[in-house]
């Protein structure tokens, strides 16, 4: 019945439109376009910010950017609000009230450096230990470490501690990289996709890219999380899991492919440690260590003619299962047989599993089907010739095509470190590790635990540190501990506590100072980190802490001083704060020295840069650390007559040469035409923003899979800078630093750990990866429901509140409830309830959800608010109902026993164990607001206008 | 009251897929960015850092969990498998019986005769409200500070823009879109990608009860793959039937290789 109109009706039609309505369809856009680098999260987007009449018009995807491809989140999109927040600070601030009032005078730069500097002299000249310096969430690591290895306190970490450390830890010791900006799926040919513990996040934008491009062709996704929001509500299956049990989960899943010999042993022997033997010899020291030769290195047995040989050995056909007898009469078996032997046993069946982790055994056993058909049955060939490290000539390269990806739900837990490896064993059992299709390693990565440094922390006066603060730990004899075995550091990572804290454990700081345990401190000095709200375990506790006086009326952690852009929580506890610029008004680096943009076929770094002068007393921190860096005379920062080497941060990304040819940037080096190495360029900024404000370098074809072990990959890689000499290595099965400390924890060798964590050494720090239950949920019963958080989608890793549109979609975060514990505590949406930890109590509301575990409750992380922060009213929304969970997870365990209490985290890496949260719920009478809450804060800077109508003047 | 055009020579409109929308909101403030500072009056917020914020928006995603009443999770047996959430981003449907228009007094509605696109004149718009009323899908929205009824222009001022690079002049929910979930063009024309596009994934109206004939169209969710599926695939079909014992099948592996 389709009407079709004559074109004469239609021309009428249109002129009429024309006469009655004016309409102009294409108006003036803007002035010009600035191309830079998004920080509204942790993604590094490039975006092309318009600018018009010297304020931003709009901004939006730049398509020509590795990481985005032109697309932009609501947060980025968002950038406008956040740039011209009301709660951006003004000026140095001085603090006049009591900590934690808020209240604050403003003060000159020349003032706030002086004060800073004469804070900060005494301690480098007596006891550089005595500043704890730590970062949260910024993007400039290689400088604020190196400026803290200057300064020479060992006490400096970013935020990797309580976010992800475990996850990163256990890639590097396994596969030499893990996930995000280590490597990523490929999205282009896996045909199979499994997804565990993101909730909408790390990262954002290439995952929704990536999941599209799946969805196109089809490919089958499995999301594993907890709850279904967000990338797990679009994916084909959904495993709900019960938090905590992931490890088990994917143990039954290589239970299942060991058992049916869905196993790629070629792969093992070629690039893991399958072959390597291990010597068995219970009880004695040497137990579970590496059969070695006189060169040190790792044996494995000739199958073809029974003769023990140096695992590289070309010629060799290694055994994979058989006991052998060493020349010194002791017994070896290959890695491969012993994690065979473990992933075997009865506990790790589907059947013995399915319980615990509230997956029907029938789905488990599915899966590792639909696994095992993908990577072997369905394999893919790239016809792309290759030599390997070897120099053994490859037609082709083969690809398992199934592919993994994972962070915080699996990586905050007390068990996360080994339940991190049990995935990426599974990855290697498929031999889907950096192949087409599988999981591939982005430049510079990978790089294996040979070619990190080790953790370093001999101080002293007036000097540098012995070395880079964060490192991987080989075993006992690189733990940061002195001679009675105490932690030299201050959140005693790299001690008994936490052997392989990589990240450190900046969640243990506040608590460690204001214990004096393991001892004072005198300044703490804080980088956009909210210490004092969400970032914290235990924050009512934590900002007693930070305003806490001692017997002679003196603050217990007597200095603190912090930088952030915008009126946060954490202001209200500082006694000098440096403000920061918003992310448009300053220079950055995102540099392959540290969190690099790369992507598998191409190295990326990228800059920001000031597209926005700053209207206020502001000043970039980076630029401002080096200014203190100068003014302390800090070697690296000041030349052999006492000036300042570096103008500020620009002028340090450009000139800084952390080895010789090798600097922050890795693009238009030297003449502008070297890459990777070269002399400092002063032209090289300019490009960077002619080119977008990245580079990018790609790969080339014969070296881009299996880079560990690709020779052409390698030389590439020498030539760009990453490192200087090929360092070999295999992927690790087995994780000999931790049979190391296992056996300190059986009374061998020198060090020895203290009696009280002998049996969790013991038990945790298995070579083979394990699960054991997460801490919390071994006490005393009580508390049967799992409490976790997530981040949405709108405001992963984003600021605050203050952004005036972001508000508007998430101001408000109820505790979402199973309908199953609903119908038990008789719940509808709006009623409230009290929720008992056995660390607190809080009172919030609630609405019923049906899509997540039947015994986990949750809540979006961090939209609470205090009264009085991030210039929003008192009666904002987010600091009358919004809440935290931080107020039910304890940084310290009950107490053991022994009278000891536990970190609360992993005890392998450190990492806060979050997740491992266990609560209790009862109903609760009616409220009008959540508890607790917190007397308001002056604020420094002016409650934001009633009435916002951005762009006005274009309209 | 106001004519609608008897025909119009394009339907420019979108297509929003349902099964690959992750509910991020990023479409929602792209759309809130470009037009606060393009076509008309700028998309004010009220109480914007107070207690009750709230401002206009011509996009909007709403969540939504649908539990058929038989699966609901059961105590100690994990998750209701088949509870899932829906992400349904909203904005002006541009319909082709637009109700919005043809109720309104003064000629400020009107649907365009050579795109279809539905717009509002605010030199002509008293701010009555009737086109919100008469809307079926709540798609417009009153602008408090301007006193001017707001609604997705299909950003009419970026889509024939020639300030703007060629494959930018699309909508800006479409540019932003990172999940590939939303896309533009003409389903007038059954040959255009949009078009192709519905009639492969079976795109459905919105609420064709309401006899608005929406231009817009919605691909629906497909079929999630998460129940009564365990038991018809399973690994021992592919293990190698001679494996027995503790791995039986390696010698047989390592053979292989040679």
């Amino acid at each position: 019945m389709a009407f079709v109109p004559s074109e004469r009706d239609l021309v009428s039609a249109e002129r009429e439109d024309a006469q009655r309505h004016s309409l102009d369809r294409s108006p003036y856009v803007s002035d010009r376009i600035a191309k830079t680098t998004c920080y509204m999260c942790a993604c590094r987007c490039g975006i092309d910010v318009h600018l018009r009449d010297g304020k931003v018009r709009y901004i939006e995807g730049n398509r020509d950017h590795p990481i985005n491809r032109g697309v932009l989140c609501a947060k980025g999109s968002a950038g406008i609000m956040q740039h011209y927040s009301p709660a951006r600070l003004r000026a140095p601030l001085l603090r006049t009230g009591p900590r934690g009032s808020g209240e604050f005078k403003e003060i000159s730069w020349d003032e706030a450096l002086a004060l800073a500097v004469s804070w900060l002299k005494p301690v480098r000249e007596t006891n550089p230990c005595k500043l704890a310096f730590f970062t949260g969430r910024d993007q400039s690591q290689s400088l604020t470490s190196w400026w803290a290895q200057q300064f020479g306190t060992p006490n400096y970490a970013a935020h990797g501690g309580f976010c992800s450390v475990n996850m990163a830890a256990a890639g590097i010791y396994t596969l030499g990289g893990a996930f995000w900006e280590f490597g990523s799926p490929d999205w282009d040919k896996t045909k199979y996709f499994m997804l565990f513990g993101i909730a909408e996040d790390h990262d954002s934008n290439p995952l929704k890219l990536g999941l599209a491009k799946l969805k196109r062709r089809g490919v089958k996704t499995v999301a594993v999380n907890p709850v279904r929001t967000g990338y797990n509500a679009v994916a084909d299956e959904w495993v709900g899991i019960t938090p905590g049990t992931d490890g088990l989960f994917v143990l039954a899943l290589a239970h299942e492919l060991m058992r049916s010999g869905e196993v790629d042993v070629d792969f093992l022997i070629r690039y893991s440690n399958a072959p390597w033997l291990v010597v068995c010899d219970e009880g004695k020291d040497g137990h579970g260590l590496f059969a070695r030769d006189a060169d040190g290195k790792a044996l494995i047995l000739d199958r073809a003619t029974g003769a023990l040989r140096a695992f590289d050995a070309l010629d060799a056909k290694p055994a994979l299962k058989g006991a052998v007898t060493l020349p010194d009469g002791r017994t070896a078996r290959p890695v491969f047989e012993l994690l065979a032997e473990h992933l075997l046993l009865a506990e790790h069946s589907p059947d013995a599993v399915a319980e615990r982790c509230g997956i029907p055994a029938a789905t488990i056993r599915r899966i590792a089907a639909e696994l095992a058909h993908t990577a072997f049955r369905e394999e893919i060939i790239v016809e792309q010739p290759w030599t390997d490290l070897r120099g053994v000539r490859h037609e082709r390269f083969i690809g398992r095509p199934v592919s993994f990806h994972a962070m915080r739900g699996i990586s905050a837990h007390s068990n996360g470190f080994q339940t991190c490896r049990a995935l990426h064993v599974l990855q290697l059992l498929l031999g889907s590790v950096d192949c087409p299709g599988g999981f591939r390693f982005k430049p510079p990565y990978p790089k294996g635990i040979d070619a990190h440094a080790r953790p370093h922390h001999a101080w002293s006066p007036n000097a540098p540190l012995s070395g880079p603060h964060l490192g991987f730990p080989r075993g006992p004899e690189d733990l940061a501990i002195d001679a009675d075995g105490q932690p030299t550091r201050i959140d005693k990572a790299f001690s008994w506590d936490a052997p392989l804290a990589a990240h450190g454990m900046m969640h243990m700081v506040i608590s460690n100072a204001h214990a004096r345990d393991p001892y004072g401190i005198d300044v703490l000095f804080l980088y956009m980190a909210n210490m004092a709200w969400n970032s914290s375990m235990n924050t009512a506790g934590v900002m007693a802490m930070l305003a806490d006086k001692d017997e002679s009326g003196d603050y217990v952690i007597p200095k603190i001083i912090y930088s952030d852009a915008y009126s946060s929580e954490m202001v209200a506890y500082a006694d000098l704060v440096l403000p920061d610029t918003t992310y448009l008004e300053r220079h950055d680096c995102i540099s392959l020295l540290d969190r690099p943009i790369s992507e598998p076929d191409a190295a990326g770094d990228a800059i920001r840069w000031p597209v926005i002068e700053p209207d206020r007393e502001v000043r970039g921190f980076q630029s401002v650390l080096i200014d203190l860096g100068a003014r302390l005379k800090l070697p690296g920062f000041t030349d052999a007559d006492g000036k300042a080497v570096y103008k500020d941060y620009a002028d340090y990304i450009v000139n800084h040469q952390r080895r010789p040819g090798v600097g922050p940037l890795s693009g238009w080096r030297g003449n502008g035409c070297e890459t990777g190495r070269g002399a400092p360029n002063p032209g090289q900024l300019d490009r960077y923003i002619a080119n977008g404000g990245f580079s990018t370098t790609h790969v080339p074809e014969s070296a881009r899979y299996f880079k560990a072990f690709n020779a052409d990959y390698q030389q590439w890689a020498i030539g760009m800078g990453f490192f200087d000499a090929v360092v070999p290595y295999a992927y690790q099965l087995y994780l000999e630093p931790l049979a190391k400390f296992r056996l300190t924890a059986q009374g061998f060798g020198e060090r020895q750990p203290p009696d009280h964590l002998r049996d969790r050494i013991a038990k945790s720090f298995d070579p083979l990866p394990v699960w054991y239950p997460p801490f919390e949920g071994e006490l005393d019963g009580g508390f049967p429901l799992h409490a976790i958080t997530q981040r949405p989608a709108a405001m992963y890793h984003a600021w605050g509140s203050q952004n005036a549109w972001l508000r508007q979609i998430h101001g408000k975060n109820p505790l979402y409830v199973p309908g199953i514990v609903c119908d038990e505590h008789d719940l509808r949406d709006g009623d409230w309830v009290w929720l008992t930890s056995r660390h607190g109590r809080i009172k919030v509301p609630v609405a019923r959800m049906d899509a997540v575990n039947g015994r986990t409750v949750w809540t979006w992380n961090a939209i609470g608010k205090r009264k009085g922060a991030w210039a929003l009213s008192p009666d904002a929304p987010e600091a009358t109902k919004g809440f935290l969970l931080n107020h039910l997870i304890g940084e310290l365990m009950p107490e053991q026993p022994d009278g000891m209490r536990w970190s609360n985290s992993d005890p392998i890496t450190g990492q806060a164990a979050w997740y491992d949260l266990r609560v209790r719920l009862e109903k609760a009478a009616p409220e009008d607001a959540s508890e607790p809450a917190f007397p308001e804060l002056d604020s420094p800077v002016p409650e934001g206008p009633y009435q916002v109508a951005y762009g006005k003047e274009w309209t | 009251m106001t004519t609608l055009p008897s025909a119009t020579r394009k339907k420019l409109g979108l297509v929003i897929d349902l099964d690959t929308c992750v509910g991020c909101h990023a479409c929602v403030v792209a759309c809130k960015e470009w037009n606060t500072g393009g076509y008309g009056a700028p998309l004010s917020d009220q109480d914007a850092y107070g207690a009750s914020p709230s401002g206009a928006w011509l996009n909007r995603v709403h969540s939504f969990e649908i539990t058929p009443a038989a699966t609901r999770c059961k105590g100690g047996q994990g998750p209701a498998q088949s509870a899932q959430i829906v992400h349904f981003p909203k904005s002006c449907l541009h319909c082709d019986d637009a109700p919005c228009v043809t109720v309104c007094p003064t000629g400020a509605s009107y649907k365009r005769a050579e795109d279809g696109i539905v717009l509002v004149d605010e030199s002509m718009c008293i701010g009555c409200g009737l086109c919100a009323w008469a809307c079926p899908y709540g798609a417009r929205e009153m602008d408090a500070a301007a006193g001017v009824m707001k609604k997705c222009t299909l950003c009419v001022d970026r889509i024939y823009n020639d300030n703007i690079p060629e494959p930018d002049q699309v909508p800006a929910c479409v540019r932003a879109c990172p999940a590939s979930a939303r896309h533009f063009g003409d389903l007038g024309d059954p040959g255009s990608a949009v078009s192709k596009l519905v009639a492969e994934r079976g795109g459905v109206d919105l609420m064709p009860e309401q006899g608005t004939r929406p231009v817009n169209k919605y691909l629906p969710p497909r079929a999630k793959a998460d129940i009564d599926i365990d038991g018809n695939f399973r690994l021992a079909e592919l293990a190698m039937p001679e494996a027995t014992g503790f791995l039986g099948w390696l010698d047989r592996a390592l053979e292989r290789l040679g």
